[in-house]
């Protein structure tokens, strides 16, 4: 058995224990505790230079249906380890920040998105890579439905959107999927497998390549919240639990990311590089990055306010895609996972305020720096993080997408290219974070509340997730080479850049 | 030991049971039901055991009669449901006796057993006179069982409806068999088979003939425009009579329509590109029209009648989609693995439901409210039932979507994988109503819901299958693989 398979079933098997009686609160960070080991001792022993590019580690695979083939398959390489540390980190977090211990379906439920999660990043075929997403979506829905926030009909309402929309975006993506399988099998039998598809890829007529690229953009694009199929994200994260916000917005949403990084961009190469899918992408990702900047900059609550900013930052991680150069594509996993840290670390920062001051408005809030030393700094981390101040995990990431963009293959100095135009535009995009962030720091934690409301720092065992994450994101951002060590050799094969 | 002879086997004992009730008032209807499924269980272990060389058949029936795989199927398929539904008859009968004329269950236990002799004799047909007789025997016998608790007005409602409708369904079949036979000579598969070939046919009159032929089968498998006797006869029938036929009467039909399409679709037919068409018009108002108004249903019962409109019409989609040469699931096999899968799902939302009845819980969303709390196993059951309905991956509801999706879009046709679509995102949306009802807090009463330990394993076993299927279906998929083969071989 692959240490994979155990990673990937020892959450479900908890959560399953935890349904028969087992103690919740312990079971689950034991679980946690244990994955984030076992992922945590792979990412040491792993070299990424050794591992030939499209090859992967620790594979395992058992055949689960002949014609179509479809195998139960596992195997790890630099990109999906780095998504699963990011998720085995967020899930320990966020199981260990649930405080009340009587409802043990929190635990349940976290338990099985980090499952569904960790099933996604980690299977190499395709059958299992989708099927795990969706096992993580439902535990998410249910969430928001029963213990979401809010009153009943809101959270109703937000949770029948959020099933609607990435529902029918699963299926668009099933289609785009299945479109995919159906052209580049080789032989009579239909393969799932990842490798195994990549075979036929270069032959694909480039008309075709550009469709199926589109539709899986689409696809993925709704579960990543691409603009314009975004409107579900923000008033869901504001209405989540605070567990499943965190792994909602820090983990799960980076599915559709990987499953671009993972399937449509080394399997469609030419469709990835036809200009009308470019220029749709570019539109697209500007909406994110402006529109979305526009909108969150109005917010007069924390939550809505870090729900439309986790939207517009998604952005940046597509400007990564489109422009598909090796750097690029680099900054873009590396936002990914710093991105997950920092807005889980502001989910959970958000709950804790929640549930001590009952109100999130900003009109209502001021001063808390002054009882909470700990929290200032602490958010301070997470907010300067978003906006990509330099030392934090998200500035690295961020430099390399847009340096990317101007690479060599790409531009020539007498003439900017569509590509270079939106990375102009979204530069302006870091203003605008600049501008709420700082704005939302300045009034929750200095001059006076309006209402008289304070709030104290949490107990010394609740700040165990709290610095961790914290302590991830200055670890990264100072020493991002932790990460790009890991994706060495990721995109030399399949050589996207090859514009 | 031919299949043959244990059809007869069932149906005698069948009969024995419906006269021991009515002569024998001191065996208790339990006992009559249990027989019932004991018999089925005996019949399954004969059927493995039996020959399956046609050469077995005693000669009178051999040329009537097939034993390829995909009959072999049904006819397991068949006993499995059968002996299912009498659990549920058995789950349910102080509910039931008290509203049956008698206040009795006699006949509601015999009957099913005649049922499924039809069944199993209709997997087997060769041509249109044996499907039509077993298709008779089946329906008569449920004109029976929807009606059986007549103090119910619903339940009363229910069978003239279905009586009314199924009979001039059968009419517009047989008259659709006639016009069929007089433009090809034959009523055989196989003989229609060479005459949709043959270019001296008169192709206006066999399509005539075929329009009616499909519309009265597609009365039985309760696809659109032909199904708007299911909601009402759904909701009125006694809830086991609904699972029966919700999975034994849809299976039924479509085993009949996989032969008929077979036929019809023959390599070189004249009639490919209009009966295809037919059929893909067909399911995709069938998945629009069973998808759509079930978002606005507010009983369990109409709810589930309204999904199995809508996987009638995937199963139509499916069996539209033609094997192509890359592609060596044949249609009847996907149809076939895609019932074996519908079958846990449905009996287990409807065993549900029968336990719930038993406690004075309706079938209405709004009492199925606090289920979470009242009965957690329960509650685990209806959602792993649900998930698996609505399609979702790791159940084995998906794969039976996702082989269907894939064939279809294997041949593009487009217009109809998108109304598909439409219907399962719409399918997320009502099964999940369920769902977040069962979880619901605020329920009515906080008493438990008390289940028999038998029934707790059944149940328990019948979400272990979905979800076992849904990881691992190699096993059903290694015995469809022969009527892969089967049916092509009847349509070369």
């Amino acid at each position: 058995m692959s240490p994979l398979e155990i990673v990937i079933f020892l959450p479900i098997v908890a959560s399953l224990a935890i349904w028969l009686g087992a103690p919740a609160r312990i079971t689950s960070i034991t679980a946690a505790l244990i994955n984030l080991l076992i992922i945590g001792g792979i990412a040491l022993g792993f070299d990424g230079s050794k591992l030939a590019p499209g090859e992967f580690a620790h594979v395992s695979s058992r055949v689960v249906l002949e014609n179509p083939a479809i195998s139960f398959a596992v195997g790890i390489d630099g990109m999906s380890l780095i998504l699963a540390l990011l998720t085995t980190l967020v899930t320990f977090a966020a199981v260990w920040q649930i405080v009340a211990e009587k409802d043990k379906v929190f635990h349940i439920a976290s338990l099985l998105i980090s499952a569904g999660a960790l099933g996604a990043f980690l299977s190499t075929d395709i059958f299992f890579l989708y099927a795990f997403h969706e096992l993580a979506l439902i535990p998410t829905f249910l969430m928001i439905a029963l213990h979401g926030h809010g009153d009943q009909a809101t959270r109703r309402a937000v949770a029948w959107k959020i099933t609607v929309y990435l529902g029918l975006g699963s299926l668009v993506l099933l289609a785009g999927l299945a479109a995919l399988v159906l052209n580049l099998s080789e032989g009579p039998t239909l393969t799932f497998d990842v490798t195994a598809l990549a075979h036929k890829s270069a032959s694909l007529p480039a008309a075709t390549q550009a469709w199926i690229f589109f539709v899986l953009l689409l696809g993925f694009g709704t579960l990543v919240s691409l603009f314009p199929m975004h409107s579900w994200a923000a008033p869901a994260y504001a209405t989540a639990p605070t567990s499943v916000a965190m792994l909602h917005a820090g983990v799960l949403k980076k599915f559709g990311l990987y499953g671009l990084l993972r399937i449509a961009l080394p399997l469609l190469p030419l469709g990835a590089q036809a200009q009308w899918v470019q220029q749709a992408l570019l539109l697209m990702l500007l909406g994110n990055i402006l529109v979305m900047g526009l909108v969150t900059i109005h917010q007069d609550r924390l939550d809505d306010m870090l729900a439309n900013s986790s939207v517009m930052h998604m952005g940046y991680i597509f400007l990564g895609i489109a422009a598909g150069t090796e750097l690029a594509l680099k900054g873009a996993v590396v936002l990914m996972f710093a991105h997950g840290v920092s807005i889980a670390l502001s989910f959970a920062l958000c709950g804790r305020m929640r549930n001590q001051l009952g109100t999130l408005e900003f009109d209502k809030l001021g001063g808390l720096a002054t009882h909470a030393p700990l929290l200032t700094v602490i958010f301070a981390f997470a907010a300067f993080a978003s906006i990509g101040l330099p030392g934090l995990a998200n500035f690295a990431g961020e430099v390399m997408v847009f340096l990317g963009t101007f690479d060599s293959k790409l531009w020539s100095p007498e003439k900017l290219n569509a590509l270079q135009w939106t990375t102009i535009l979204s530069l302006w995009g870091v203003v605008i974070s600049a501008v709420y962030m700082l704005r939302a720091y300045r009034k929750i934690f200095f001059g006076t509340a309006a209402s008289g409301l304070y709030m104290k720092d949490p107990a010394f065992s609740q700040r165990v997730p709290l610095v961790l994450l914290a302590a991830v994101l200055l670890i990264v951002g100072c020493c991002p080479g932790t990460l790009l060590d890991l994706i060495k050799t990721a995109w030399a094969a399949a050589k996207v850049a090859g514009l | 030991m031919s299949a043959f002879s244990i059809e007869v086997l069932l149906a005698l004992l069948g009969l024995a049971i419906v006269l021991a009730a009515a002569f024998l008032p001191a065996v208790s209807q339990r006992t009559l039901a249990w027989t019932g499924i004991a018999g089925s269980v005996v019949a399954l272990l004969l059927l493995c055991g039996a020959s399956h060389a046609e050469s077995s058949l005693p000669a009178f029936v051999a040329p009537y009669y097939s034993l390829d795989t995909l009959s072999l199927f049904y006819k397991a398929f068949a006993l499995v449901i059968t002996a299912l539904v009498l659990w549920l008859i058995a789950e349910s009968d102080s509910t039931l006796s008290n509203y049956s004329a008698d206040g009795k269950l006699g006949e509601l236990v015999g009957l099913p057993l005649i049922v499924c002799t039809g069944m199993m004799w209709m997997a087997s047909a060769k041509d249109l006179v044996t499907v039509f007789v077993s298709l008779e025997l089946v329906t008569v016998a449920f004109y029976v069982l929807v009606a059986y608790t007549r103090k119910s007005a619903l339940s009363l409602e229910a069978g003239v409806k279905y009586l009314i409708l199924g009979a001039a369904a059968t009419g517009v079949l047989v008259f659709g068999a006639a016009w069929v036979y007089g433009a090809t000579g034959s009523l055989s598969f196989e003989g229609i088979a060479k005459g949709v070939q043959n270019a001296a046919v008169n192709k206006s009159v066999l399509l005539f003939g075929i329009a009616f032929l499909l519309a009265g089968l597609g009365f039985k498998v309760a696809a659109a425009p032909f199904h708007m006797w299911v909601p009402d006869v759904y909701q009125g029938a006694p809830t086991p009579v609904t699972a029966f036929l919700s999975v034994g009467s849809k299976a039924s039909g479509f085993i009949v329509l996989t032969r008929v399409i077979d036929a019809l679709l023959a390599n070189g037919s004249r009639v490919t590109s209009e009966v295809t068409n037919l059929l893909l018009i067909s399911a995709a108002i069938t998945v629009l029209l069973g998808s759509l108004p079930a978002i606005f249903q507010t009983s369990v019962k109409r709810l589930l009648a309204y999904s199995s409109i809508s996987h009638a019409g995937f199963l139509l989609l499916a069996l539209a989609s033609r094997s192509s040469a890359r592609f060596d699931i044949t249609s009847g096999g996907v149809v076939a693995f895609y019932l074996a899968t519908y079958l846990p799902m449905t009996v287990l939302a409807f065993f549900v439901l029968c336990v719930l009845r038993r406690q004075g819980i309706g079938d209405s969303l709004d009492e199925l409210k606090g289920l979470g709390r009242r009965s957690p196993l329960l509650a685990l059951l209806l959602t792993i039932a649900m998930a698996s309905l609505a399609g979702l991956p790791l159940t084995a509801g998906f794969l039976g979507k996702m082989l269907v999706f894939v064939a279809a879009v294997d041949h593009g046709y487009w217009g109809v994988i998108g109304c598909a679509v439409i219907g399962a995102a719409a399918g997320f949306y009502y099964y999940f109503k369920v769902i977040l009802a069962i979880y619901t807090s605020e329920g009515t009463t906080e008493e438990p819901v008390t289940v028999s330990i038998a029934s707790k394993a059944i149940a328990t076993a019948l979400a272990a299958i979905i979800l076992i299927l849904g990881l691992y279906p190699r096993p059903l998929q290694k015995v469809l693989a022969a009527p892969a083969a089967a049916s092509v071989a009847l349509g070369k």
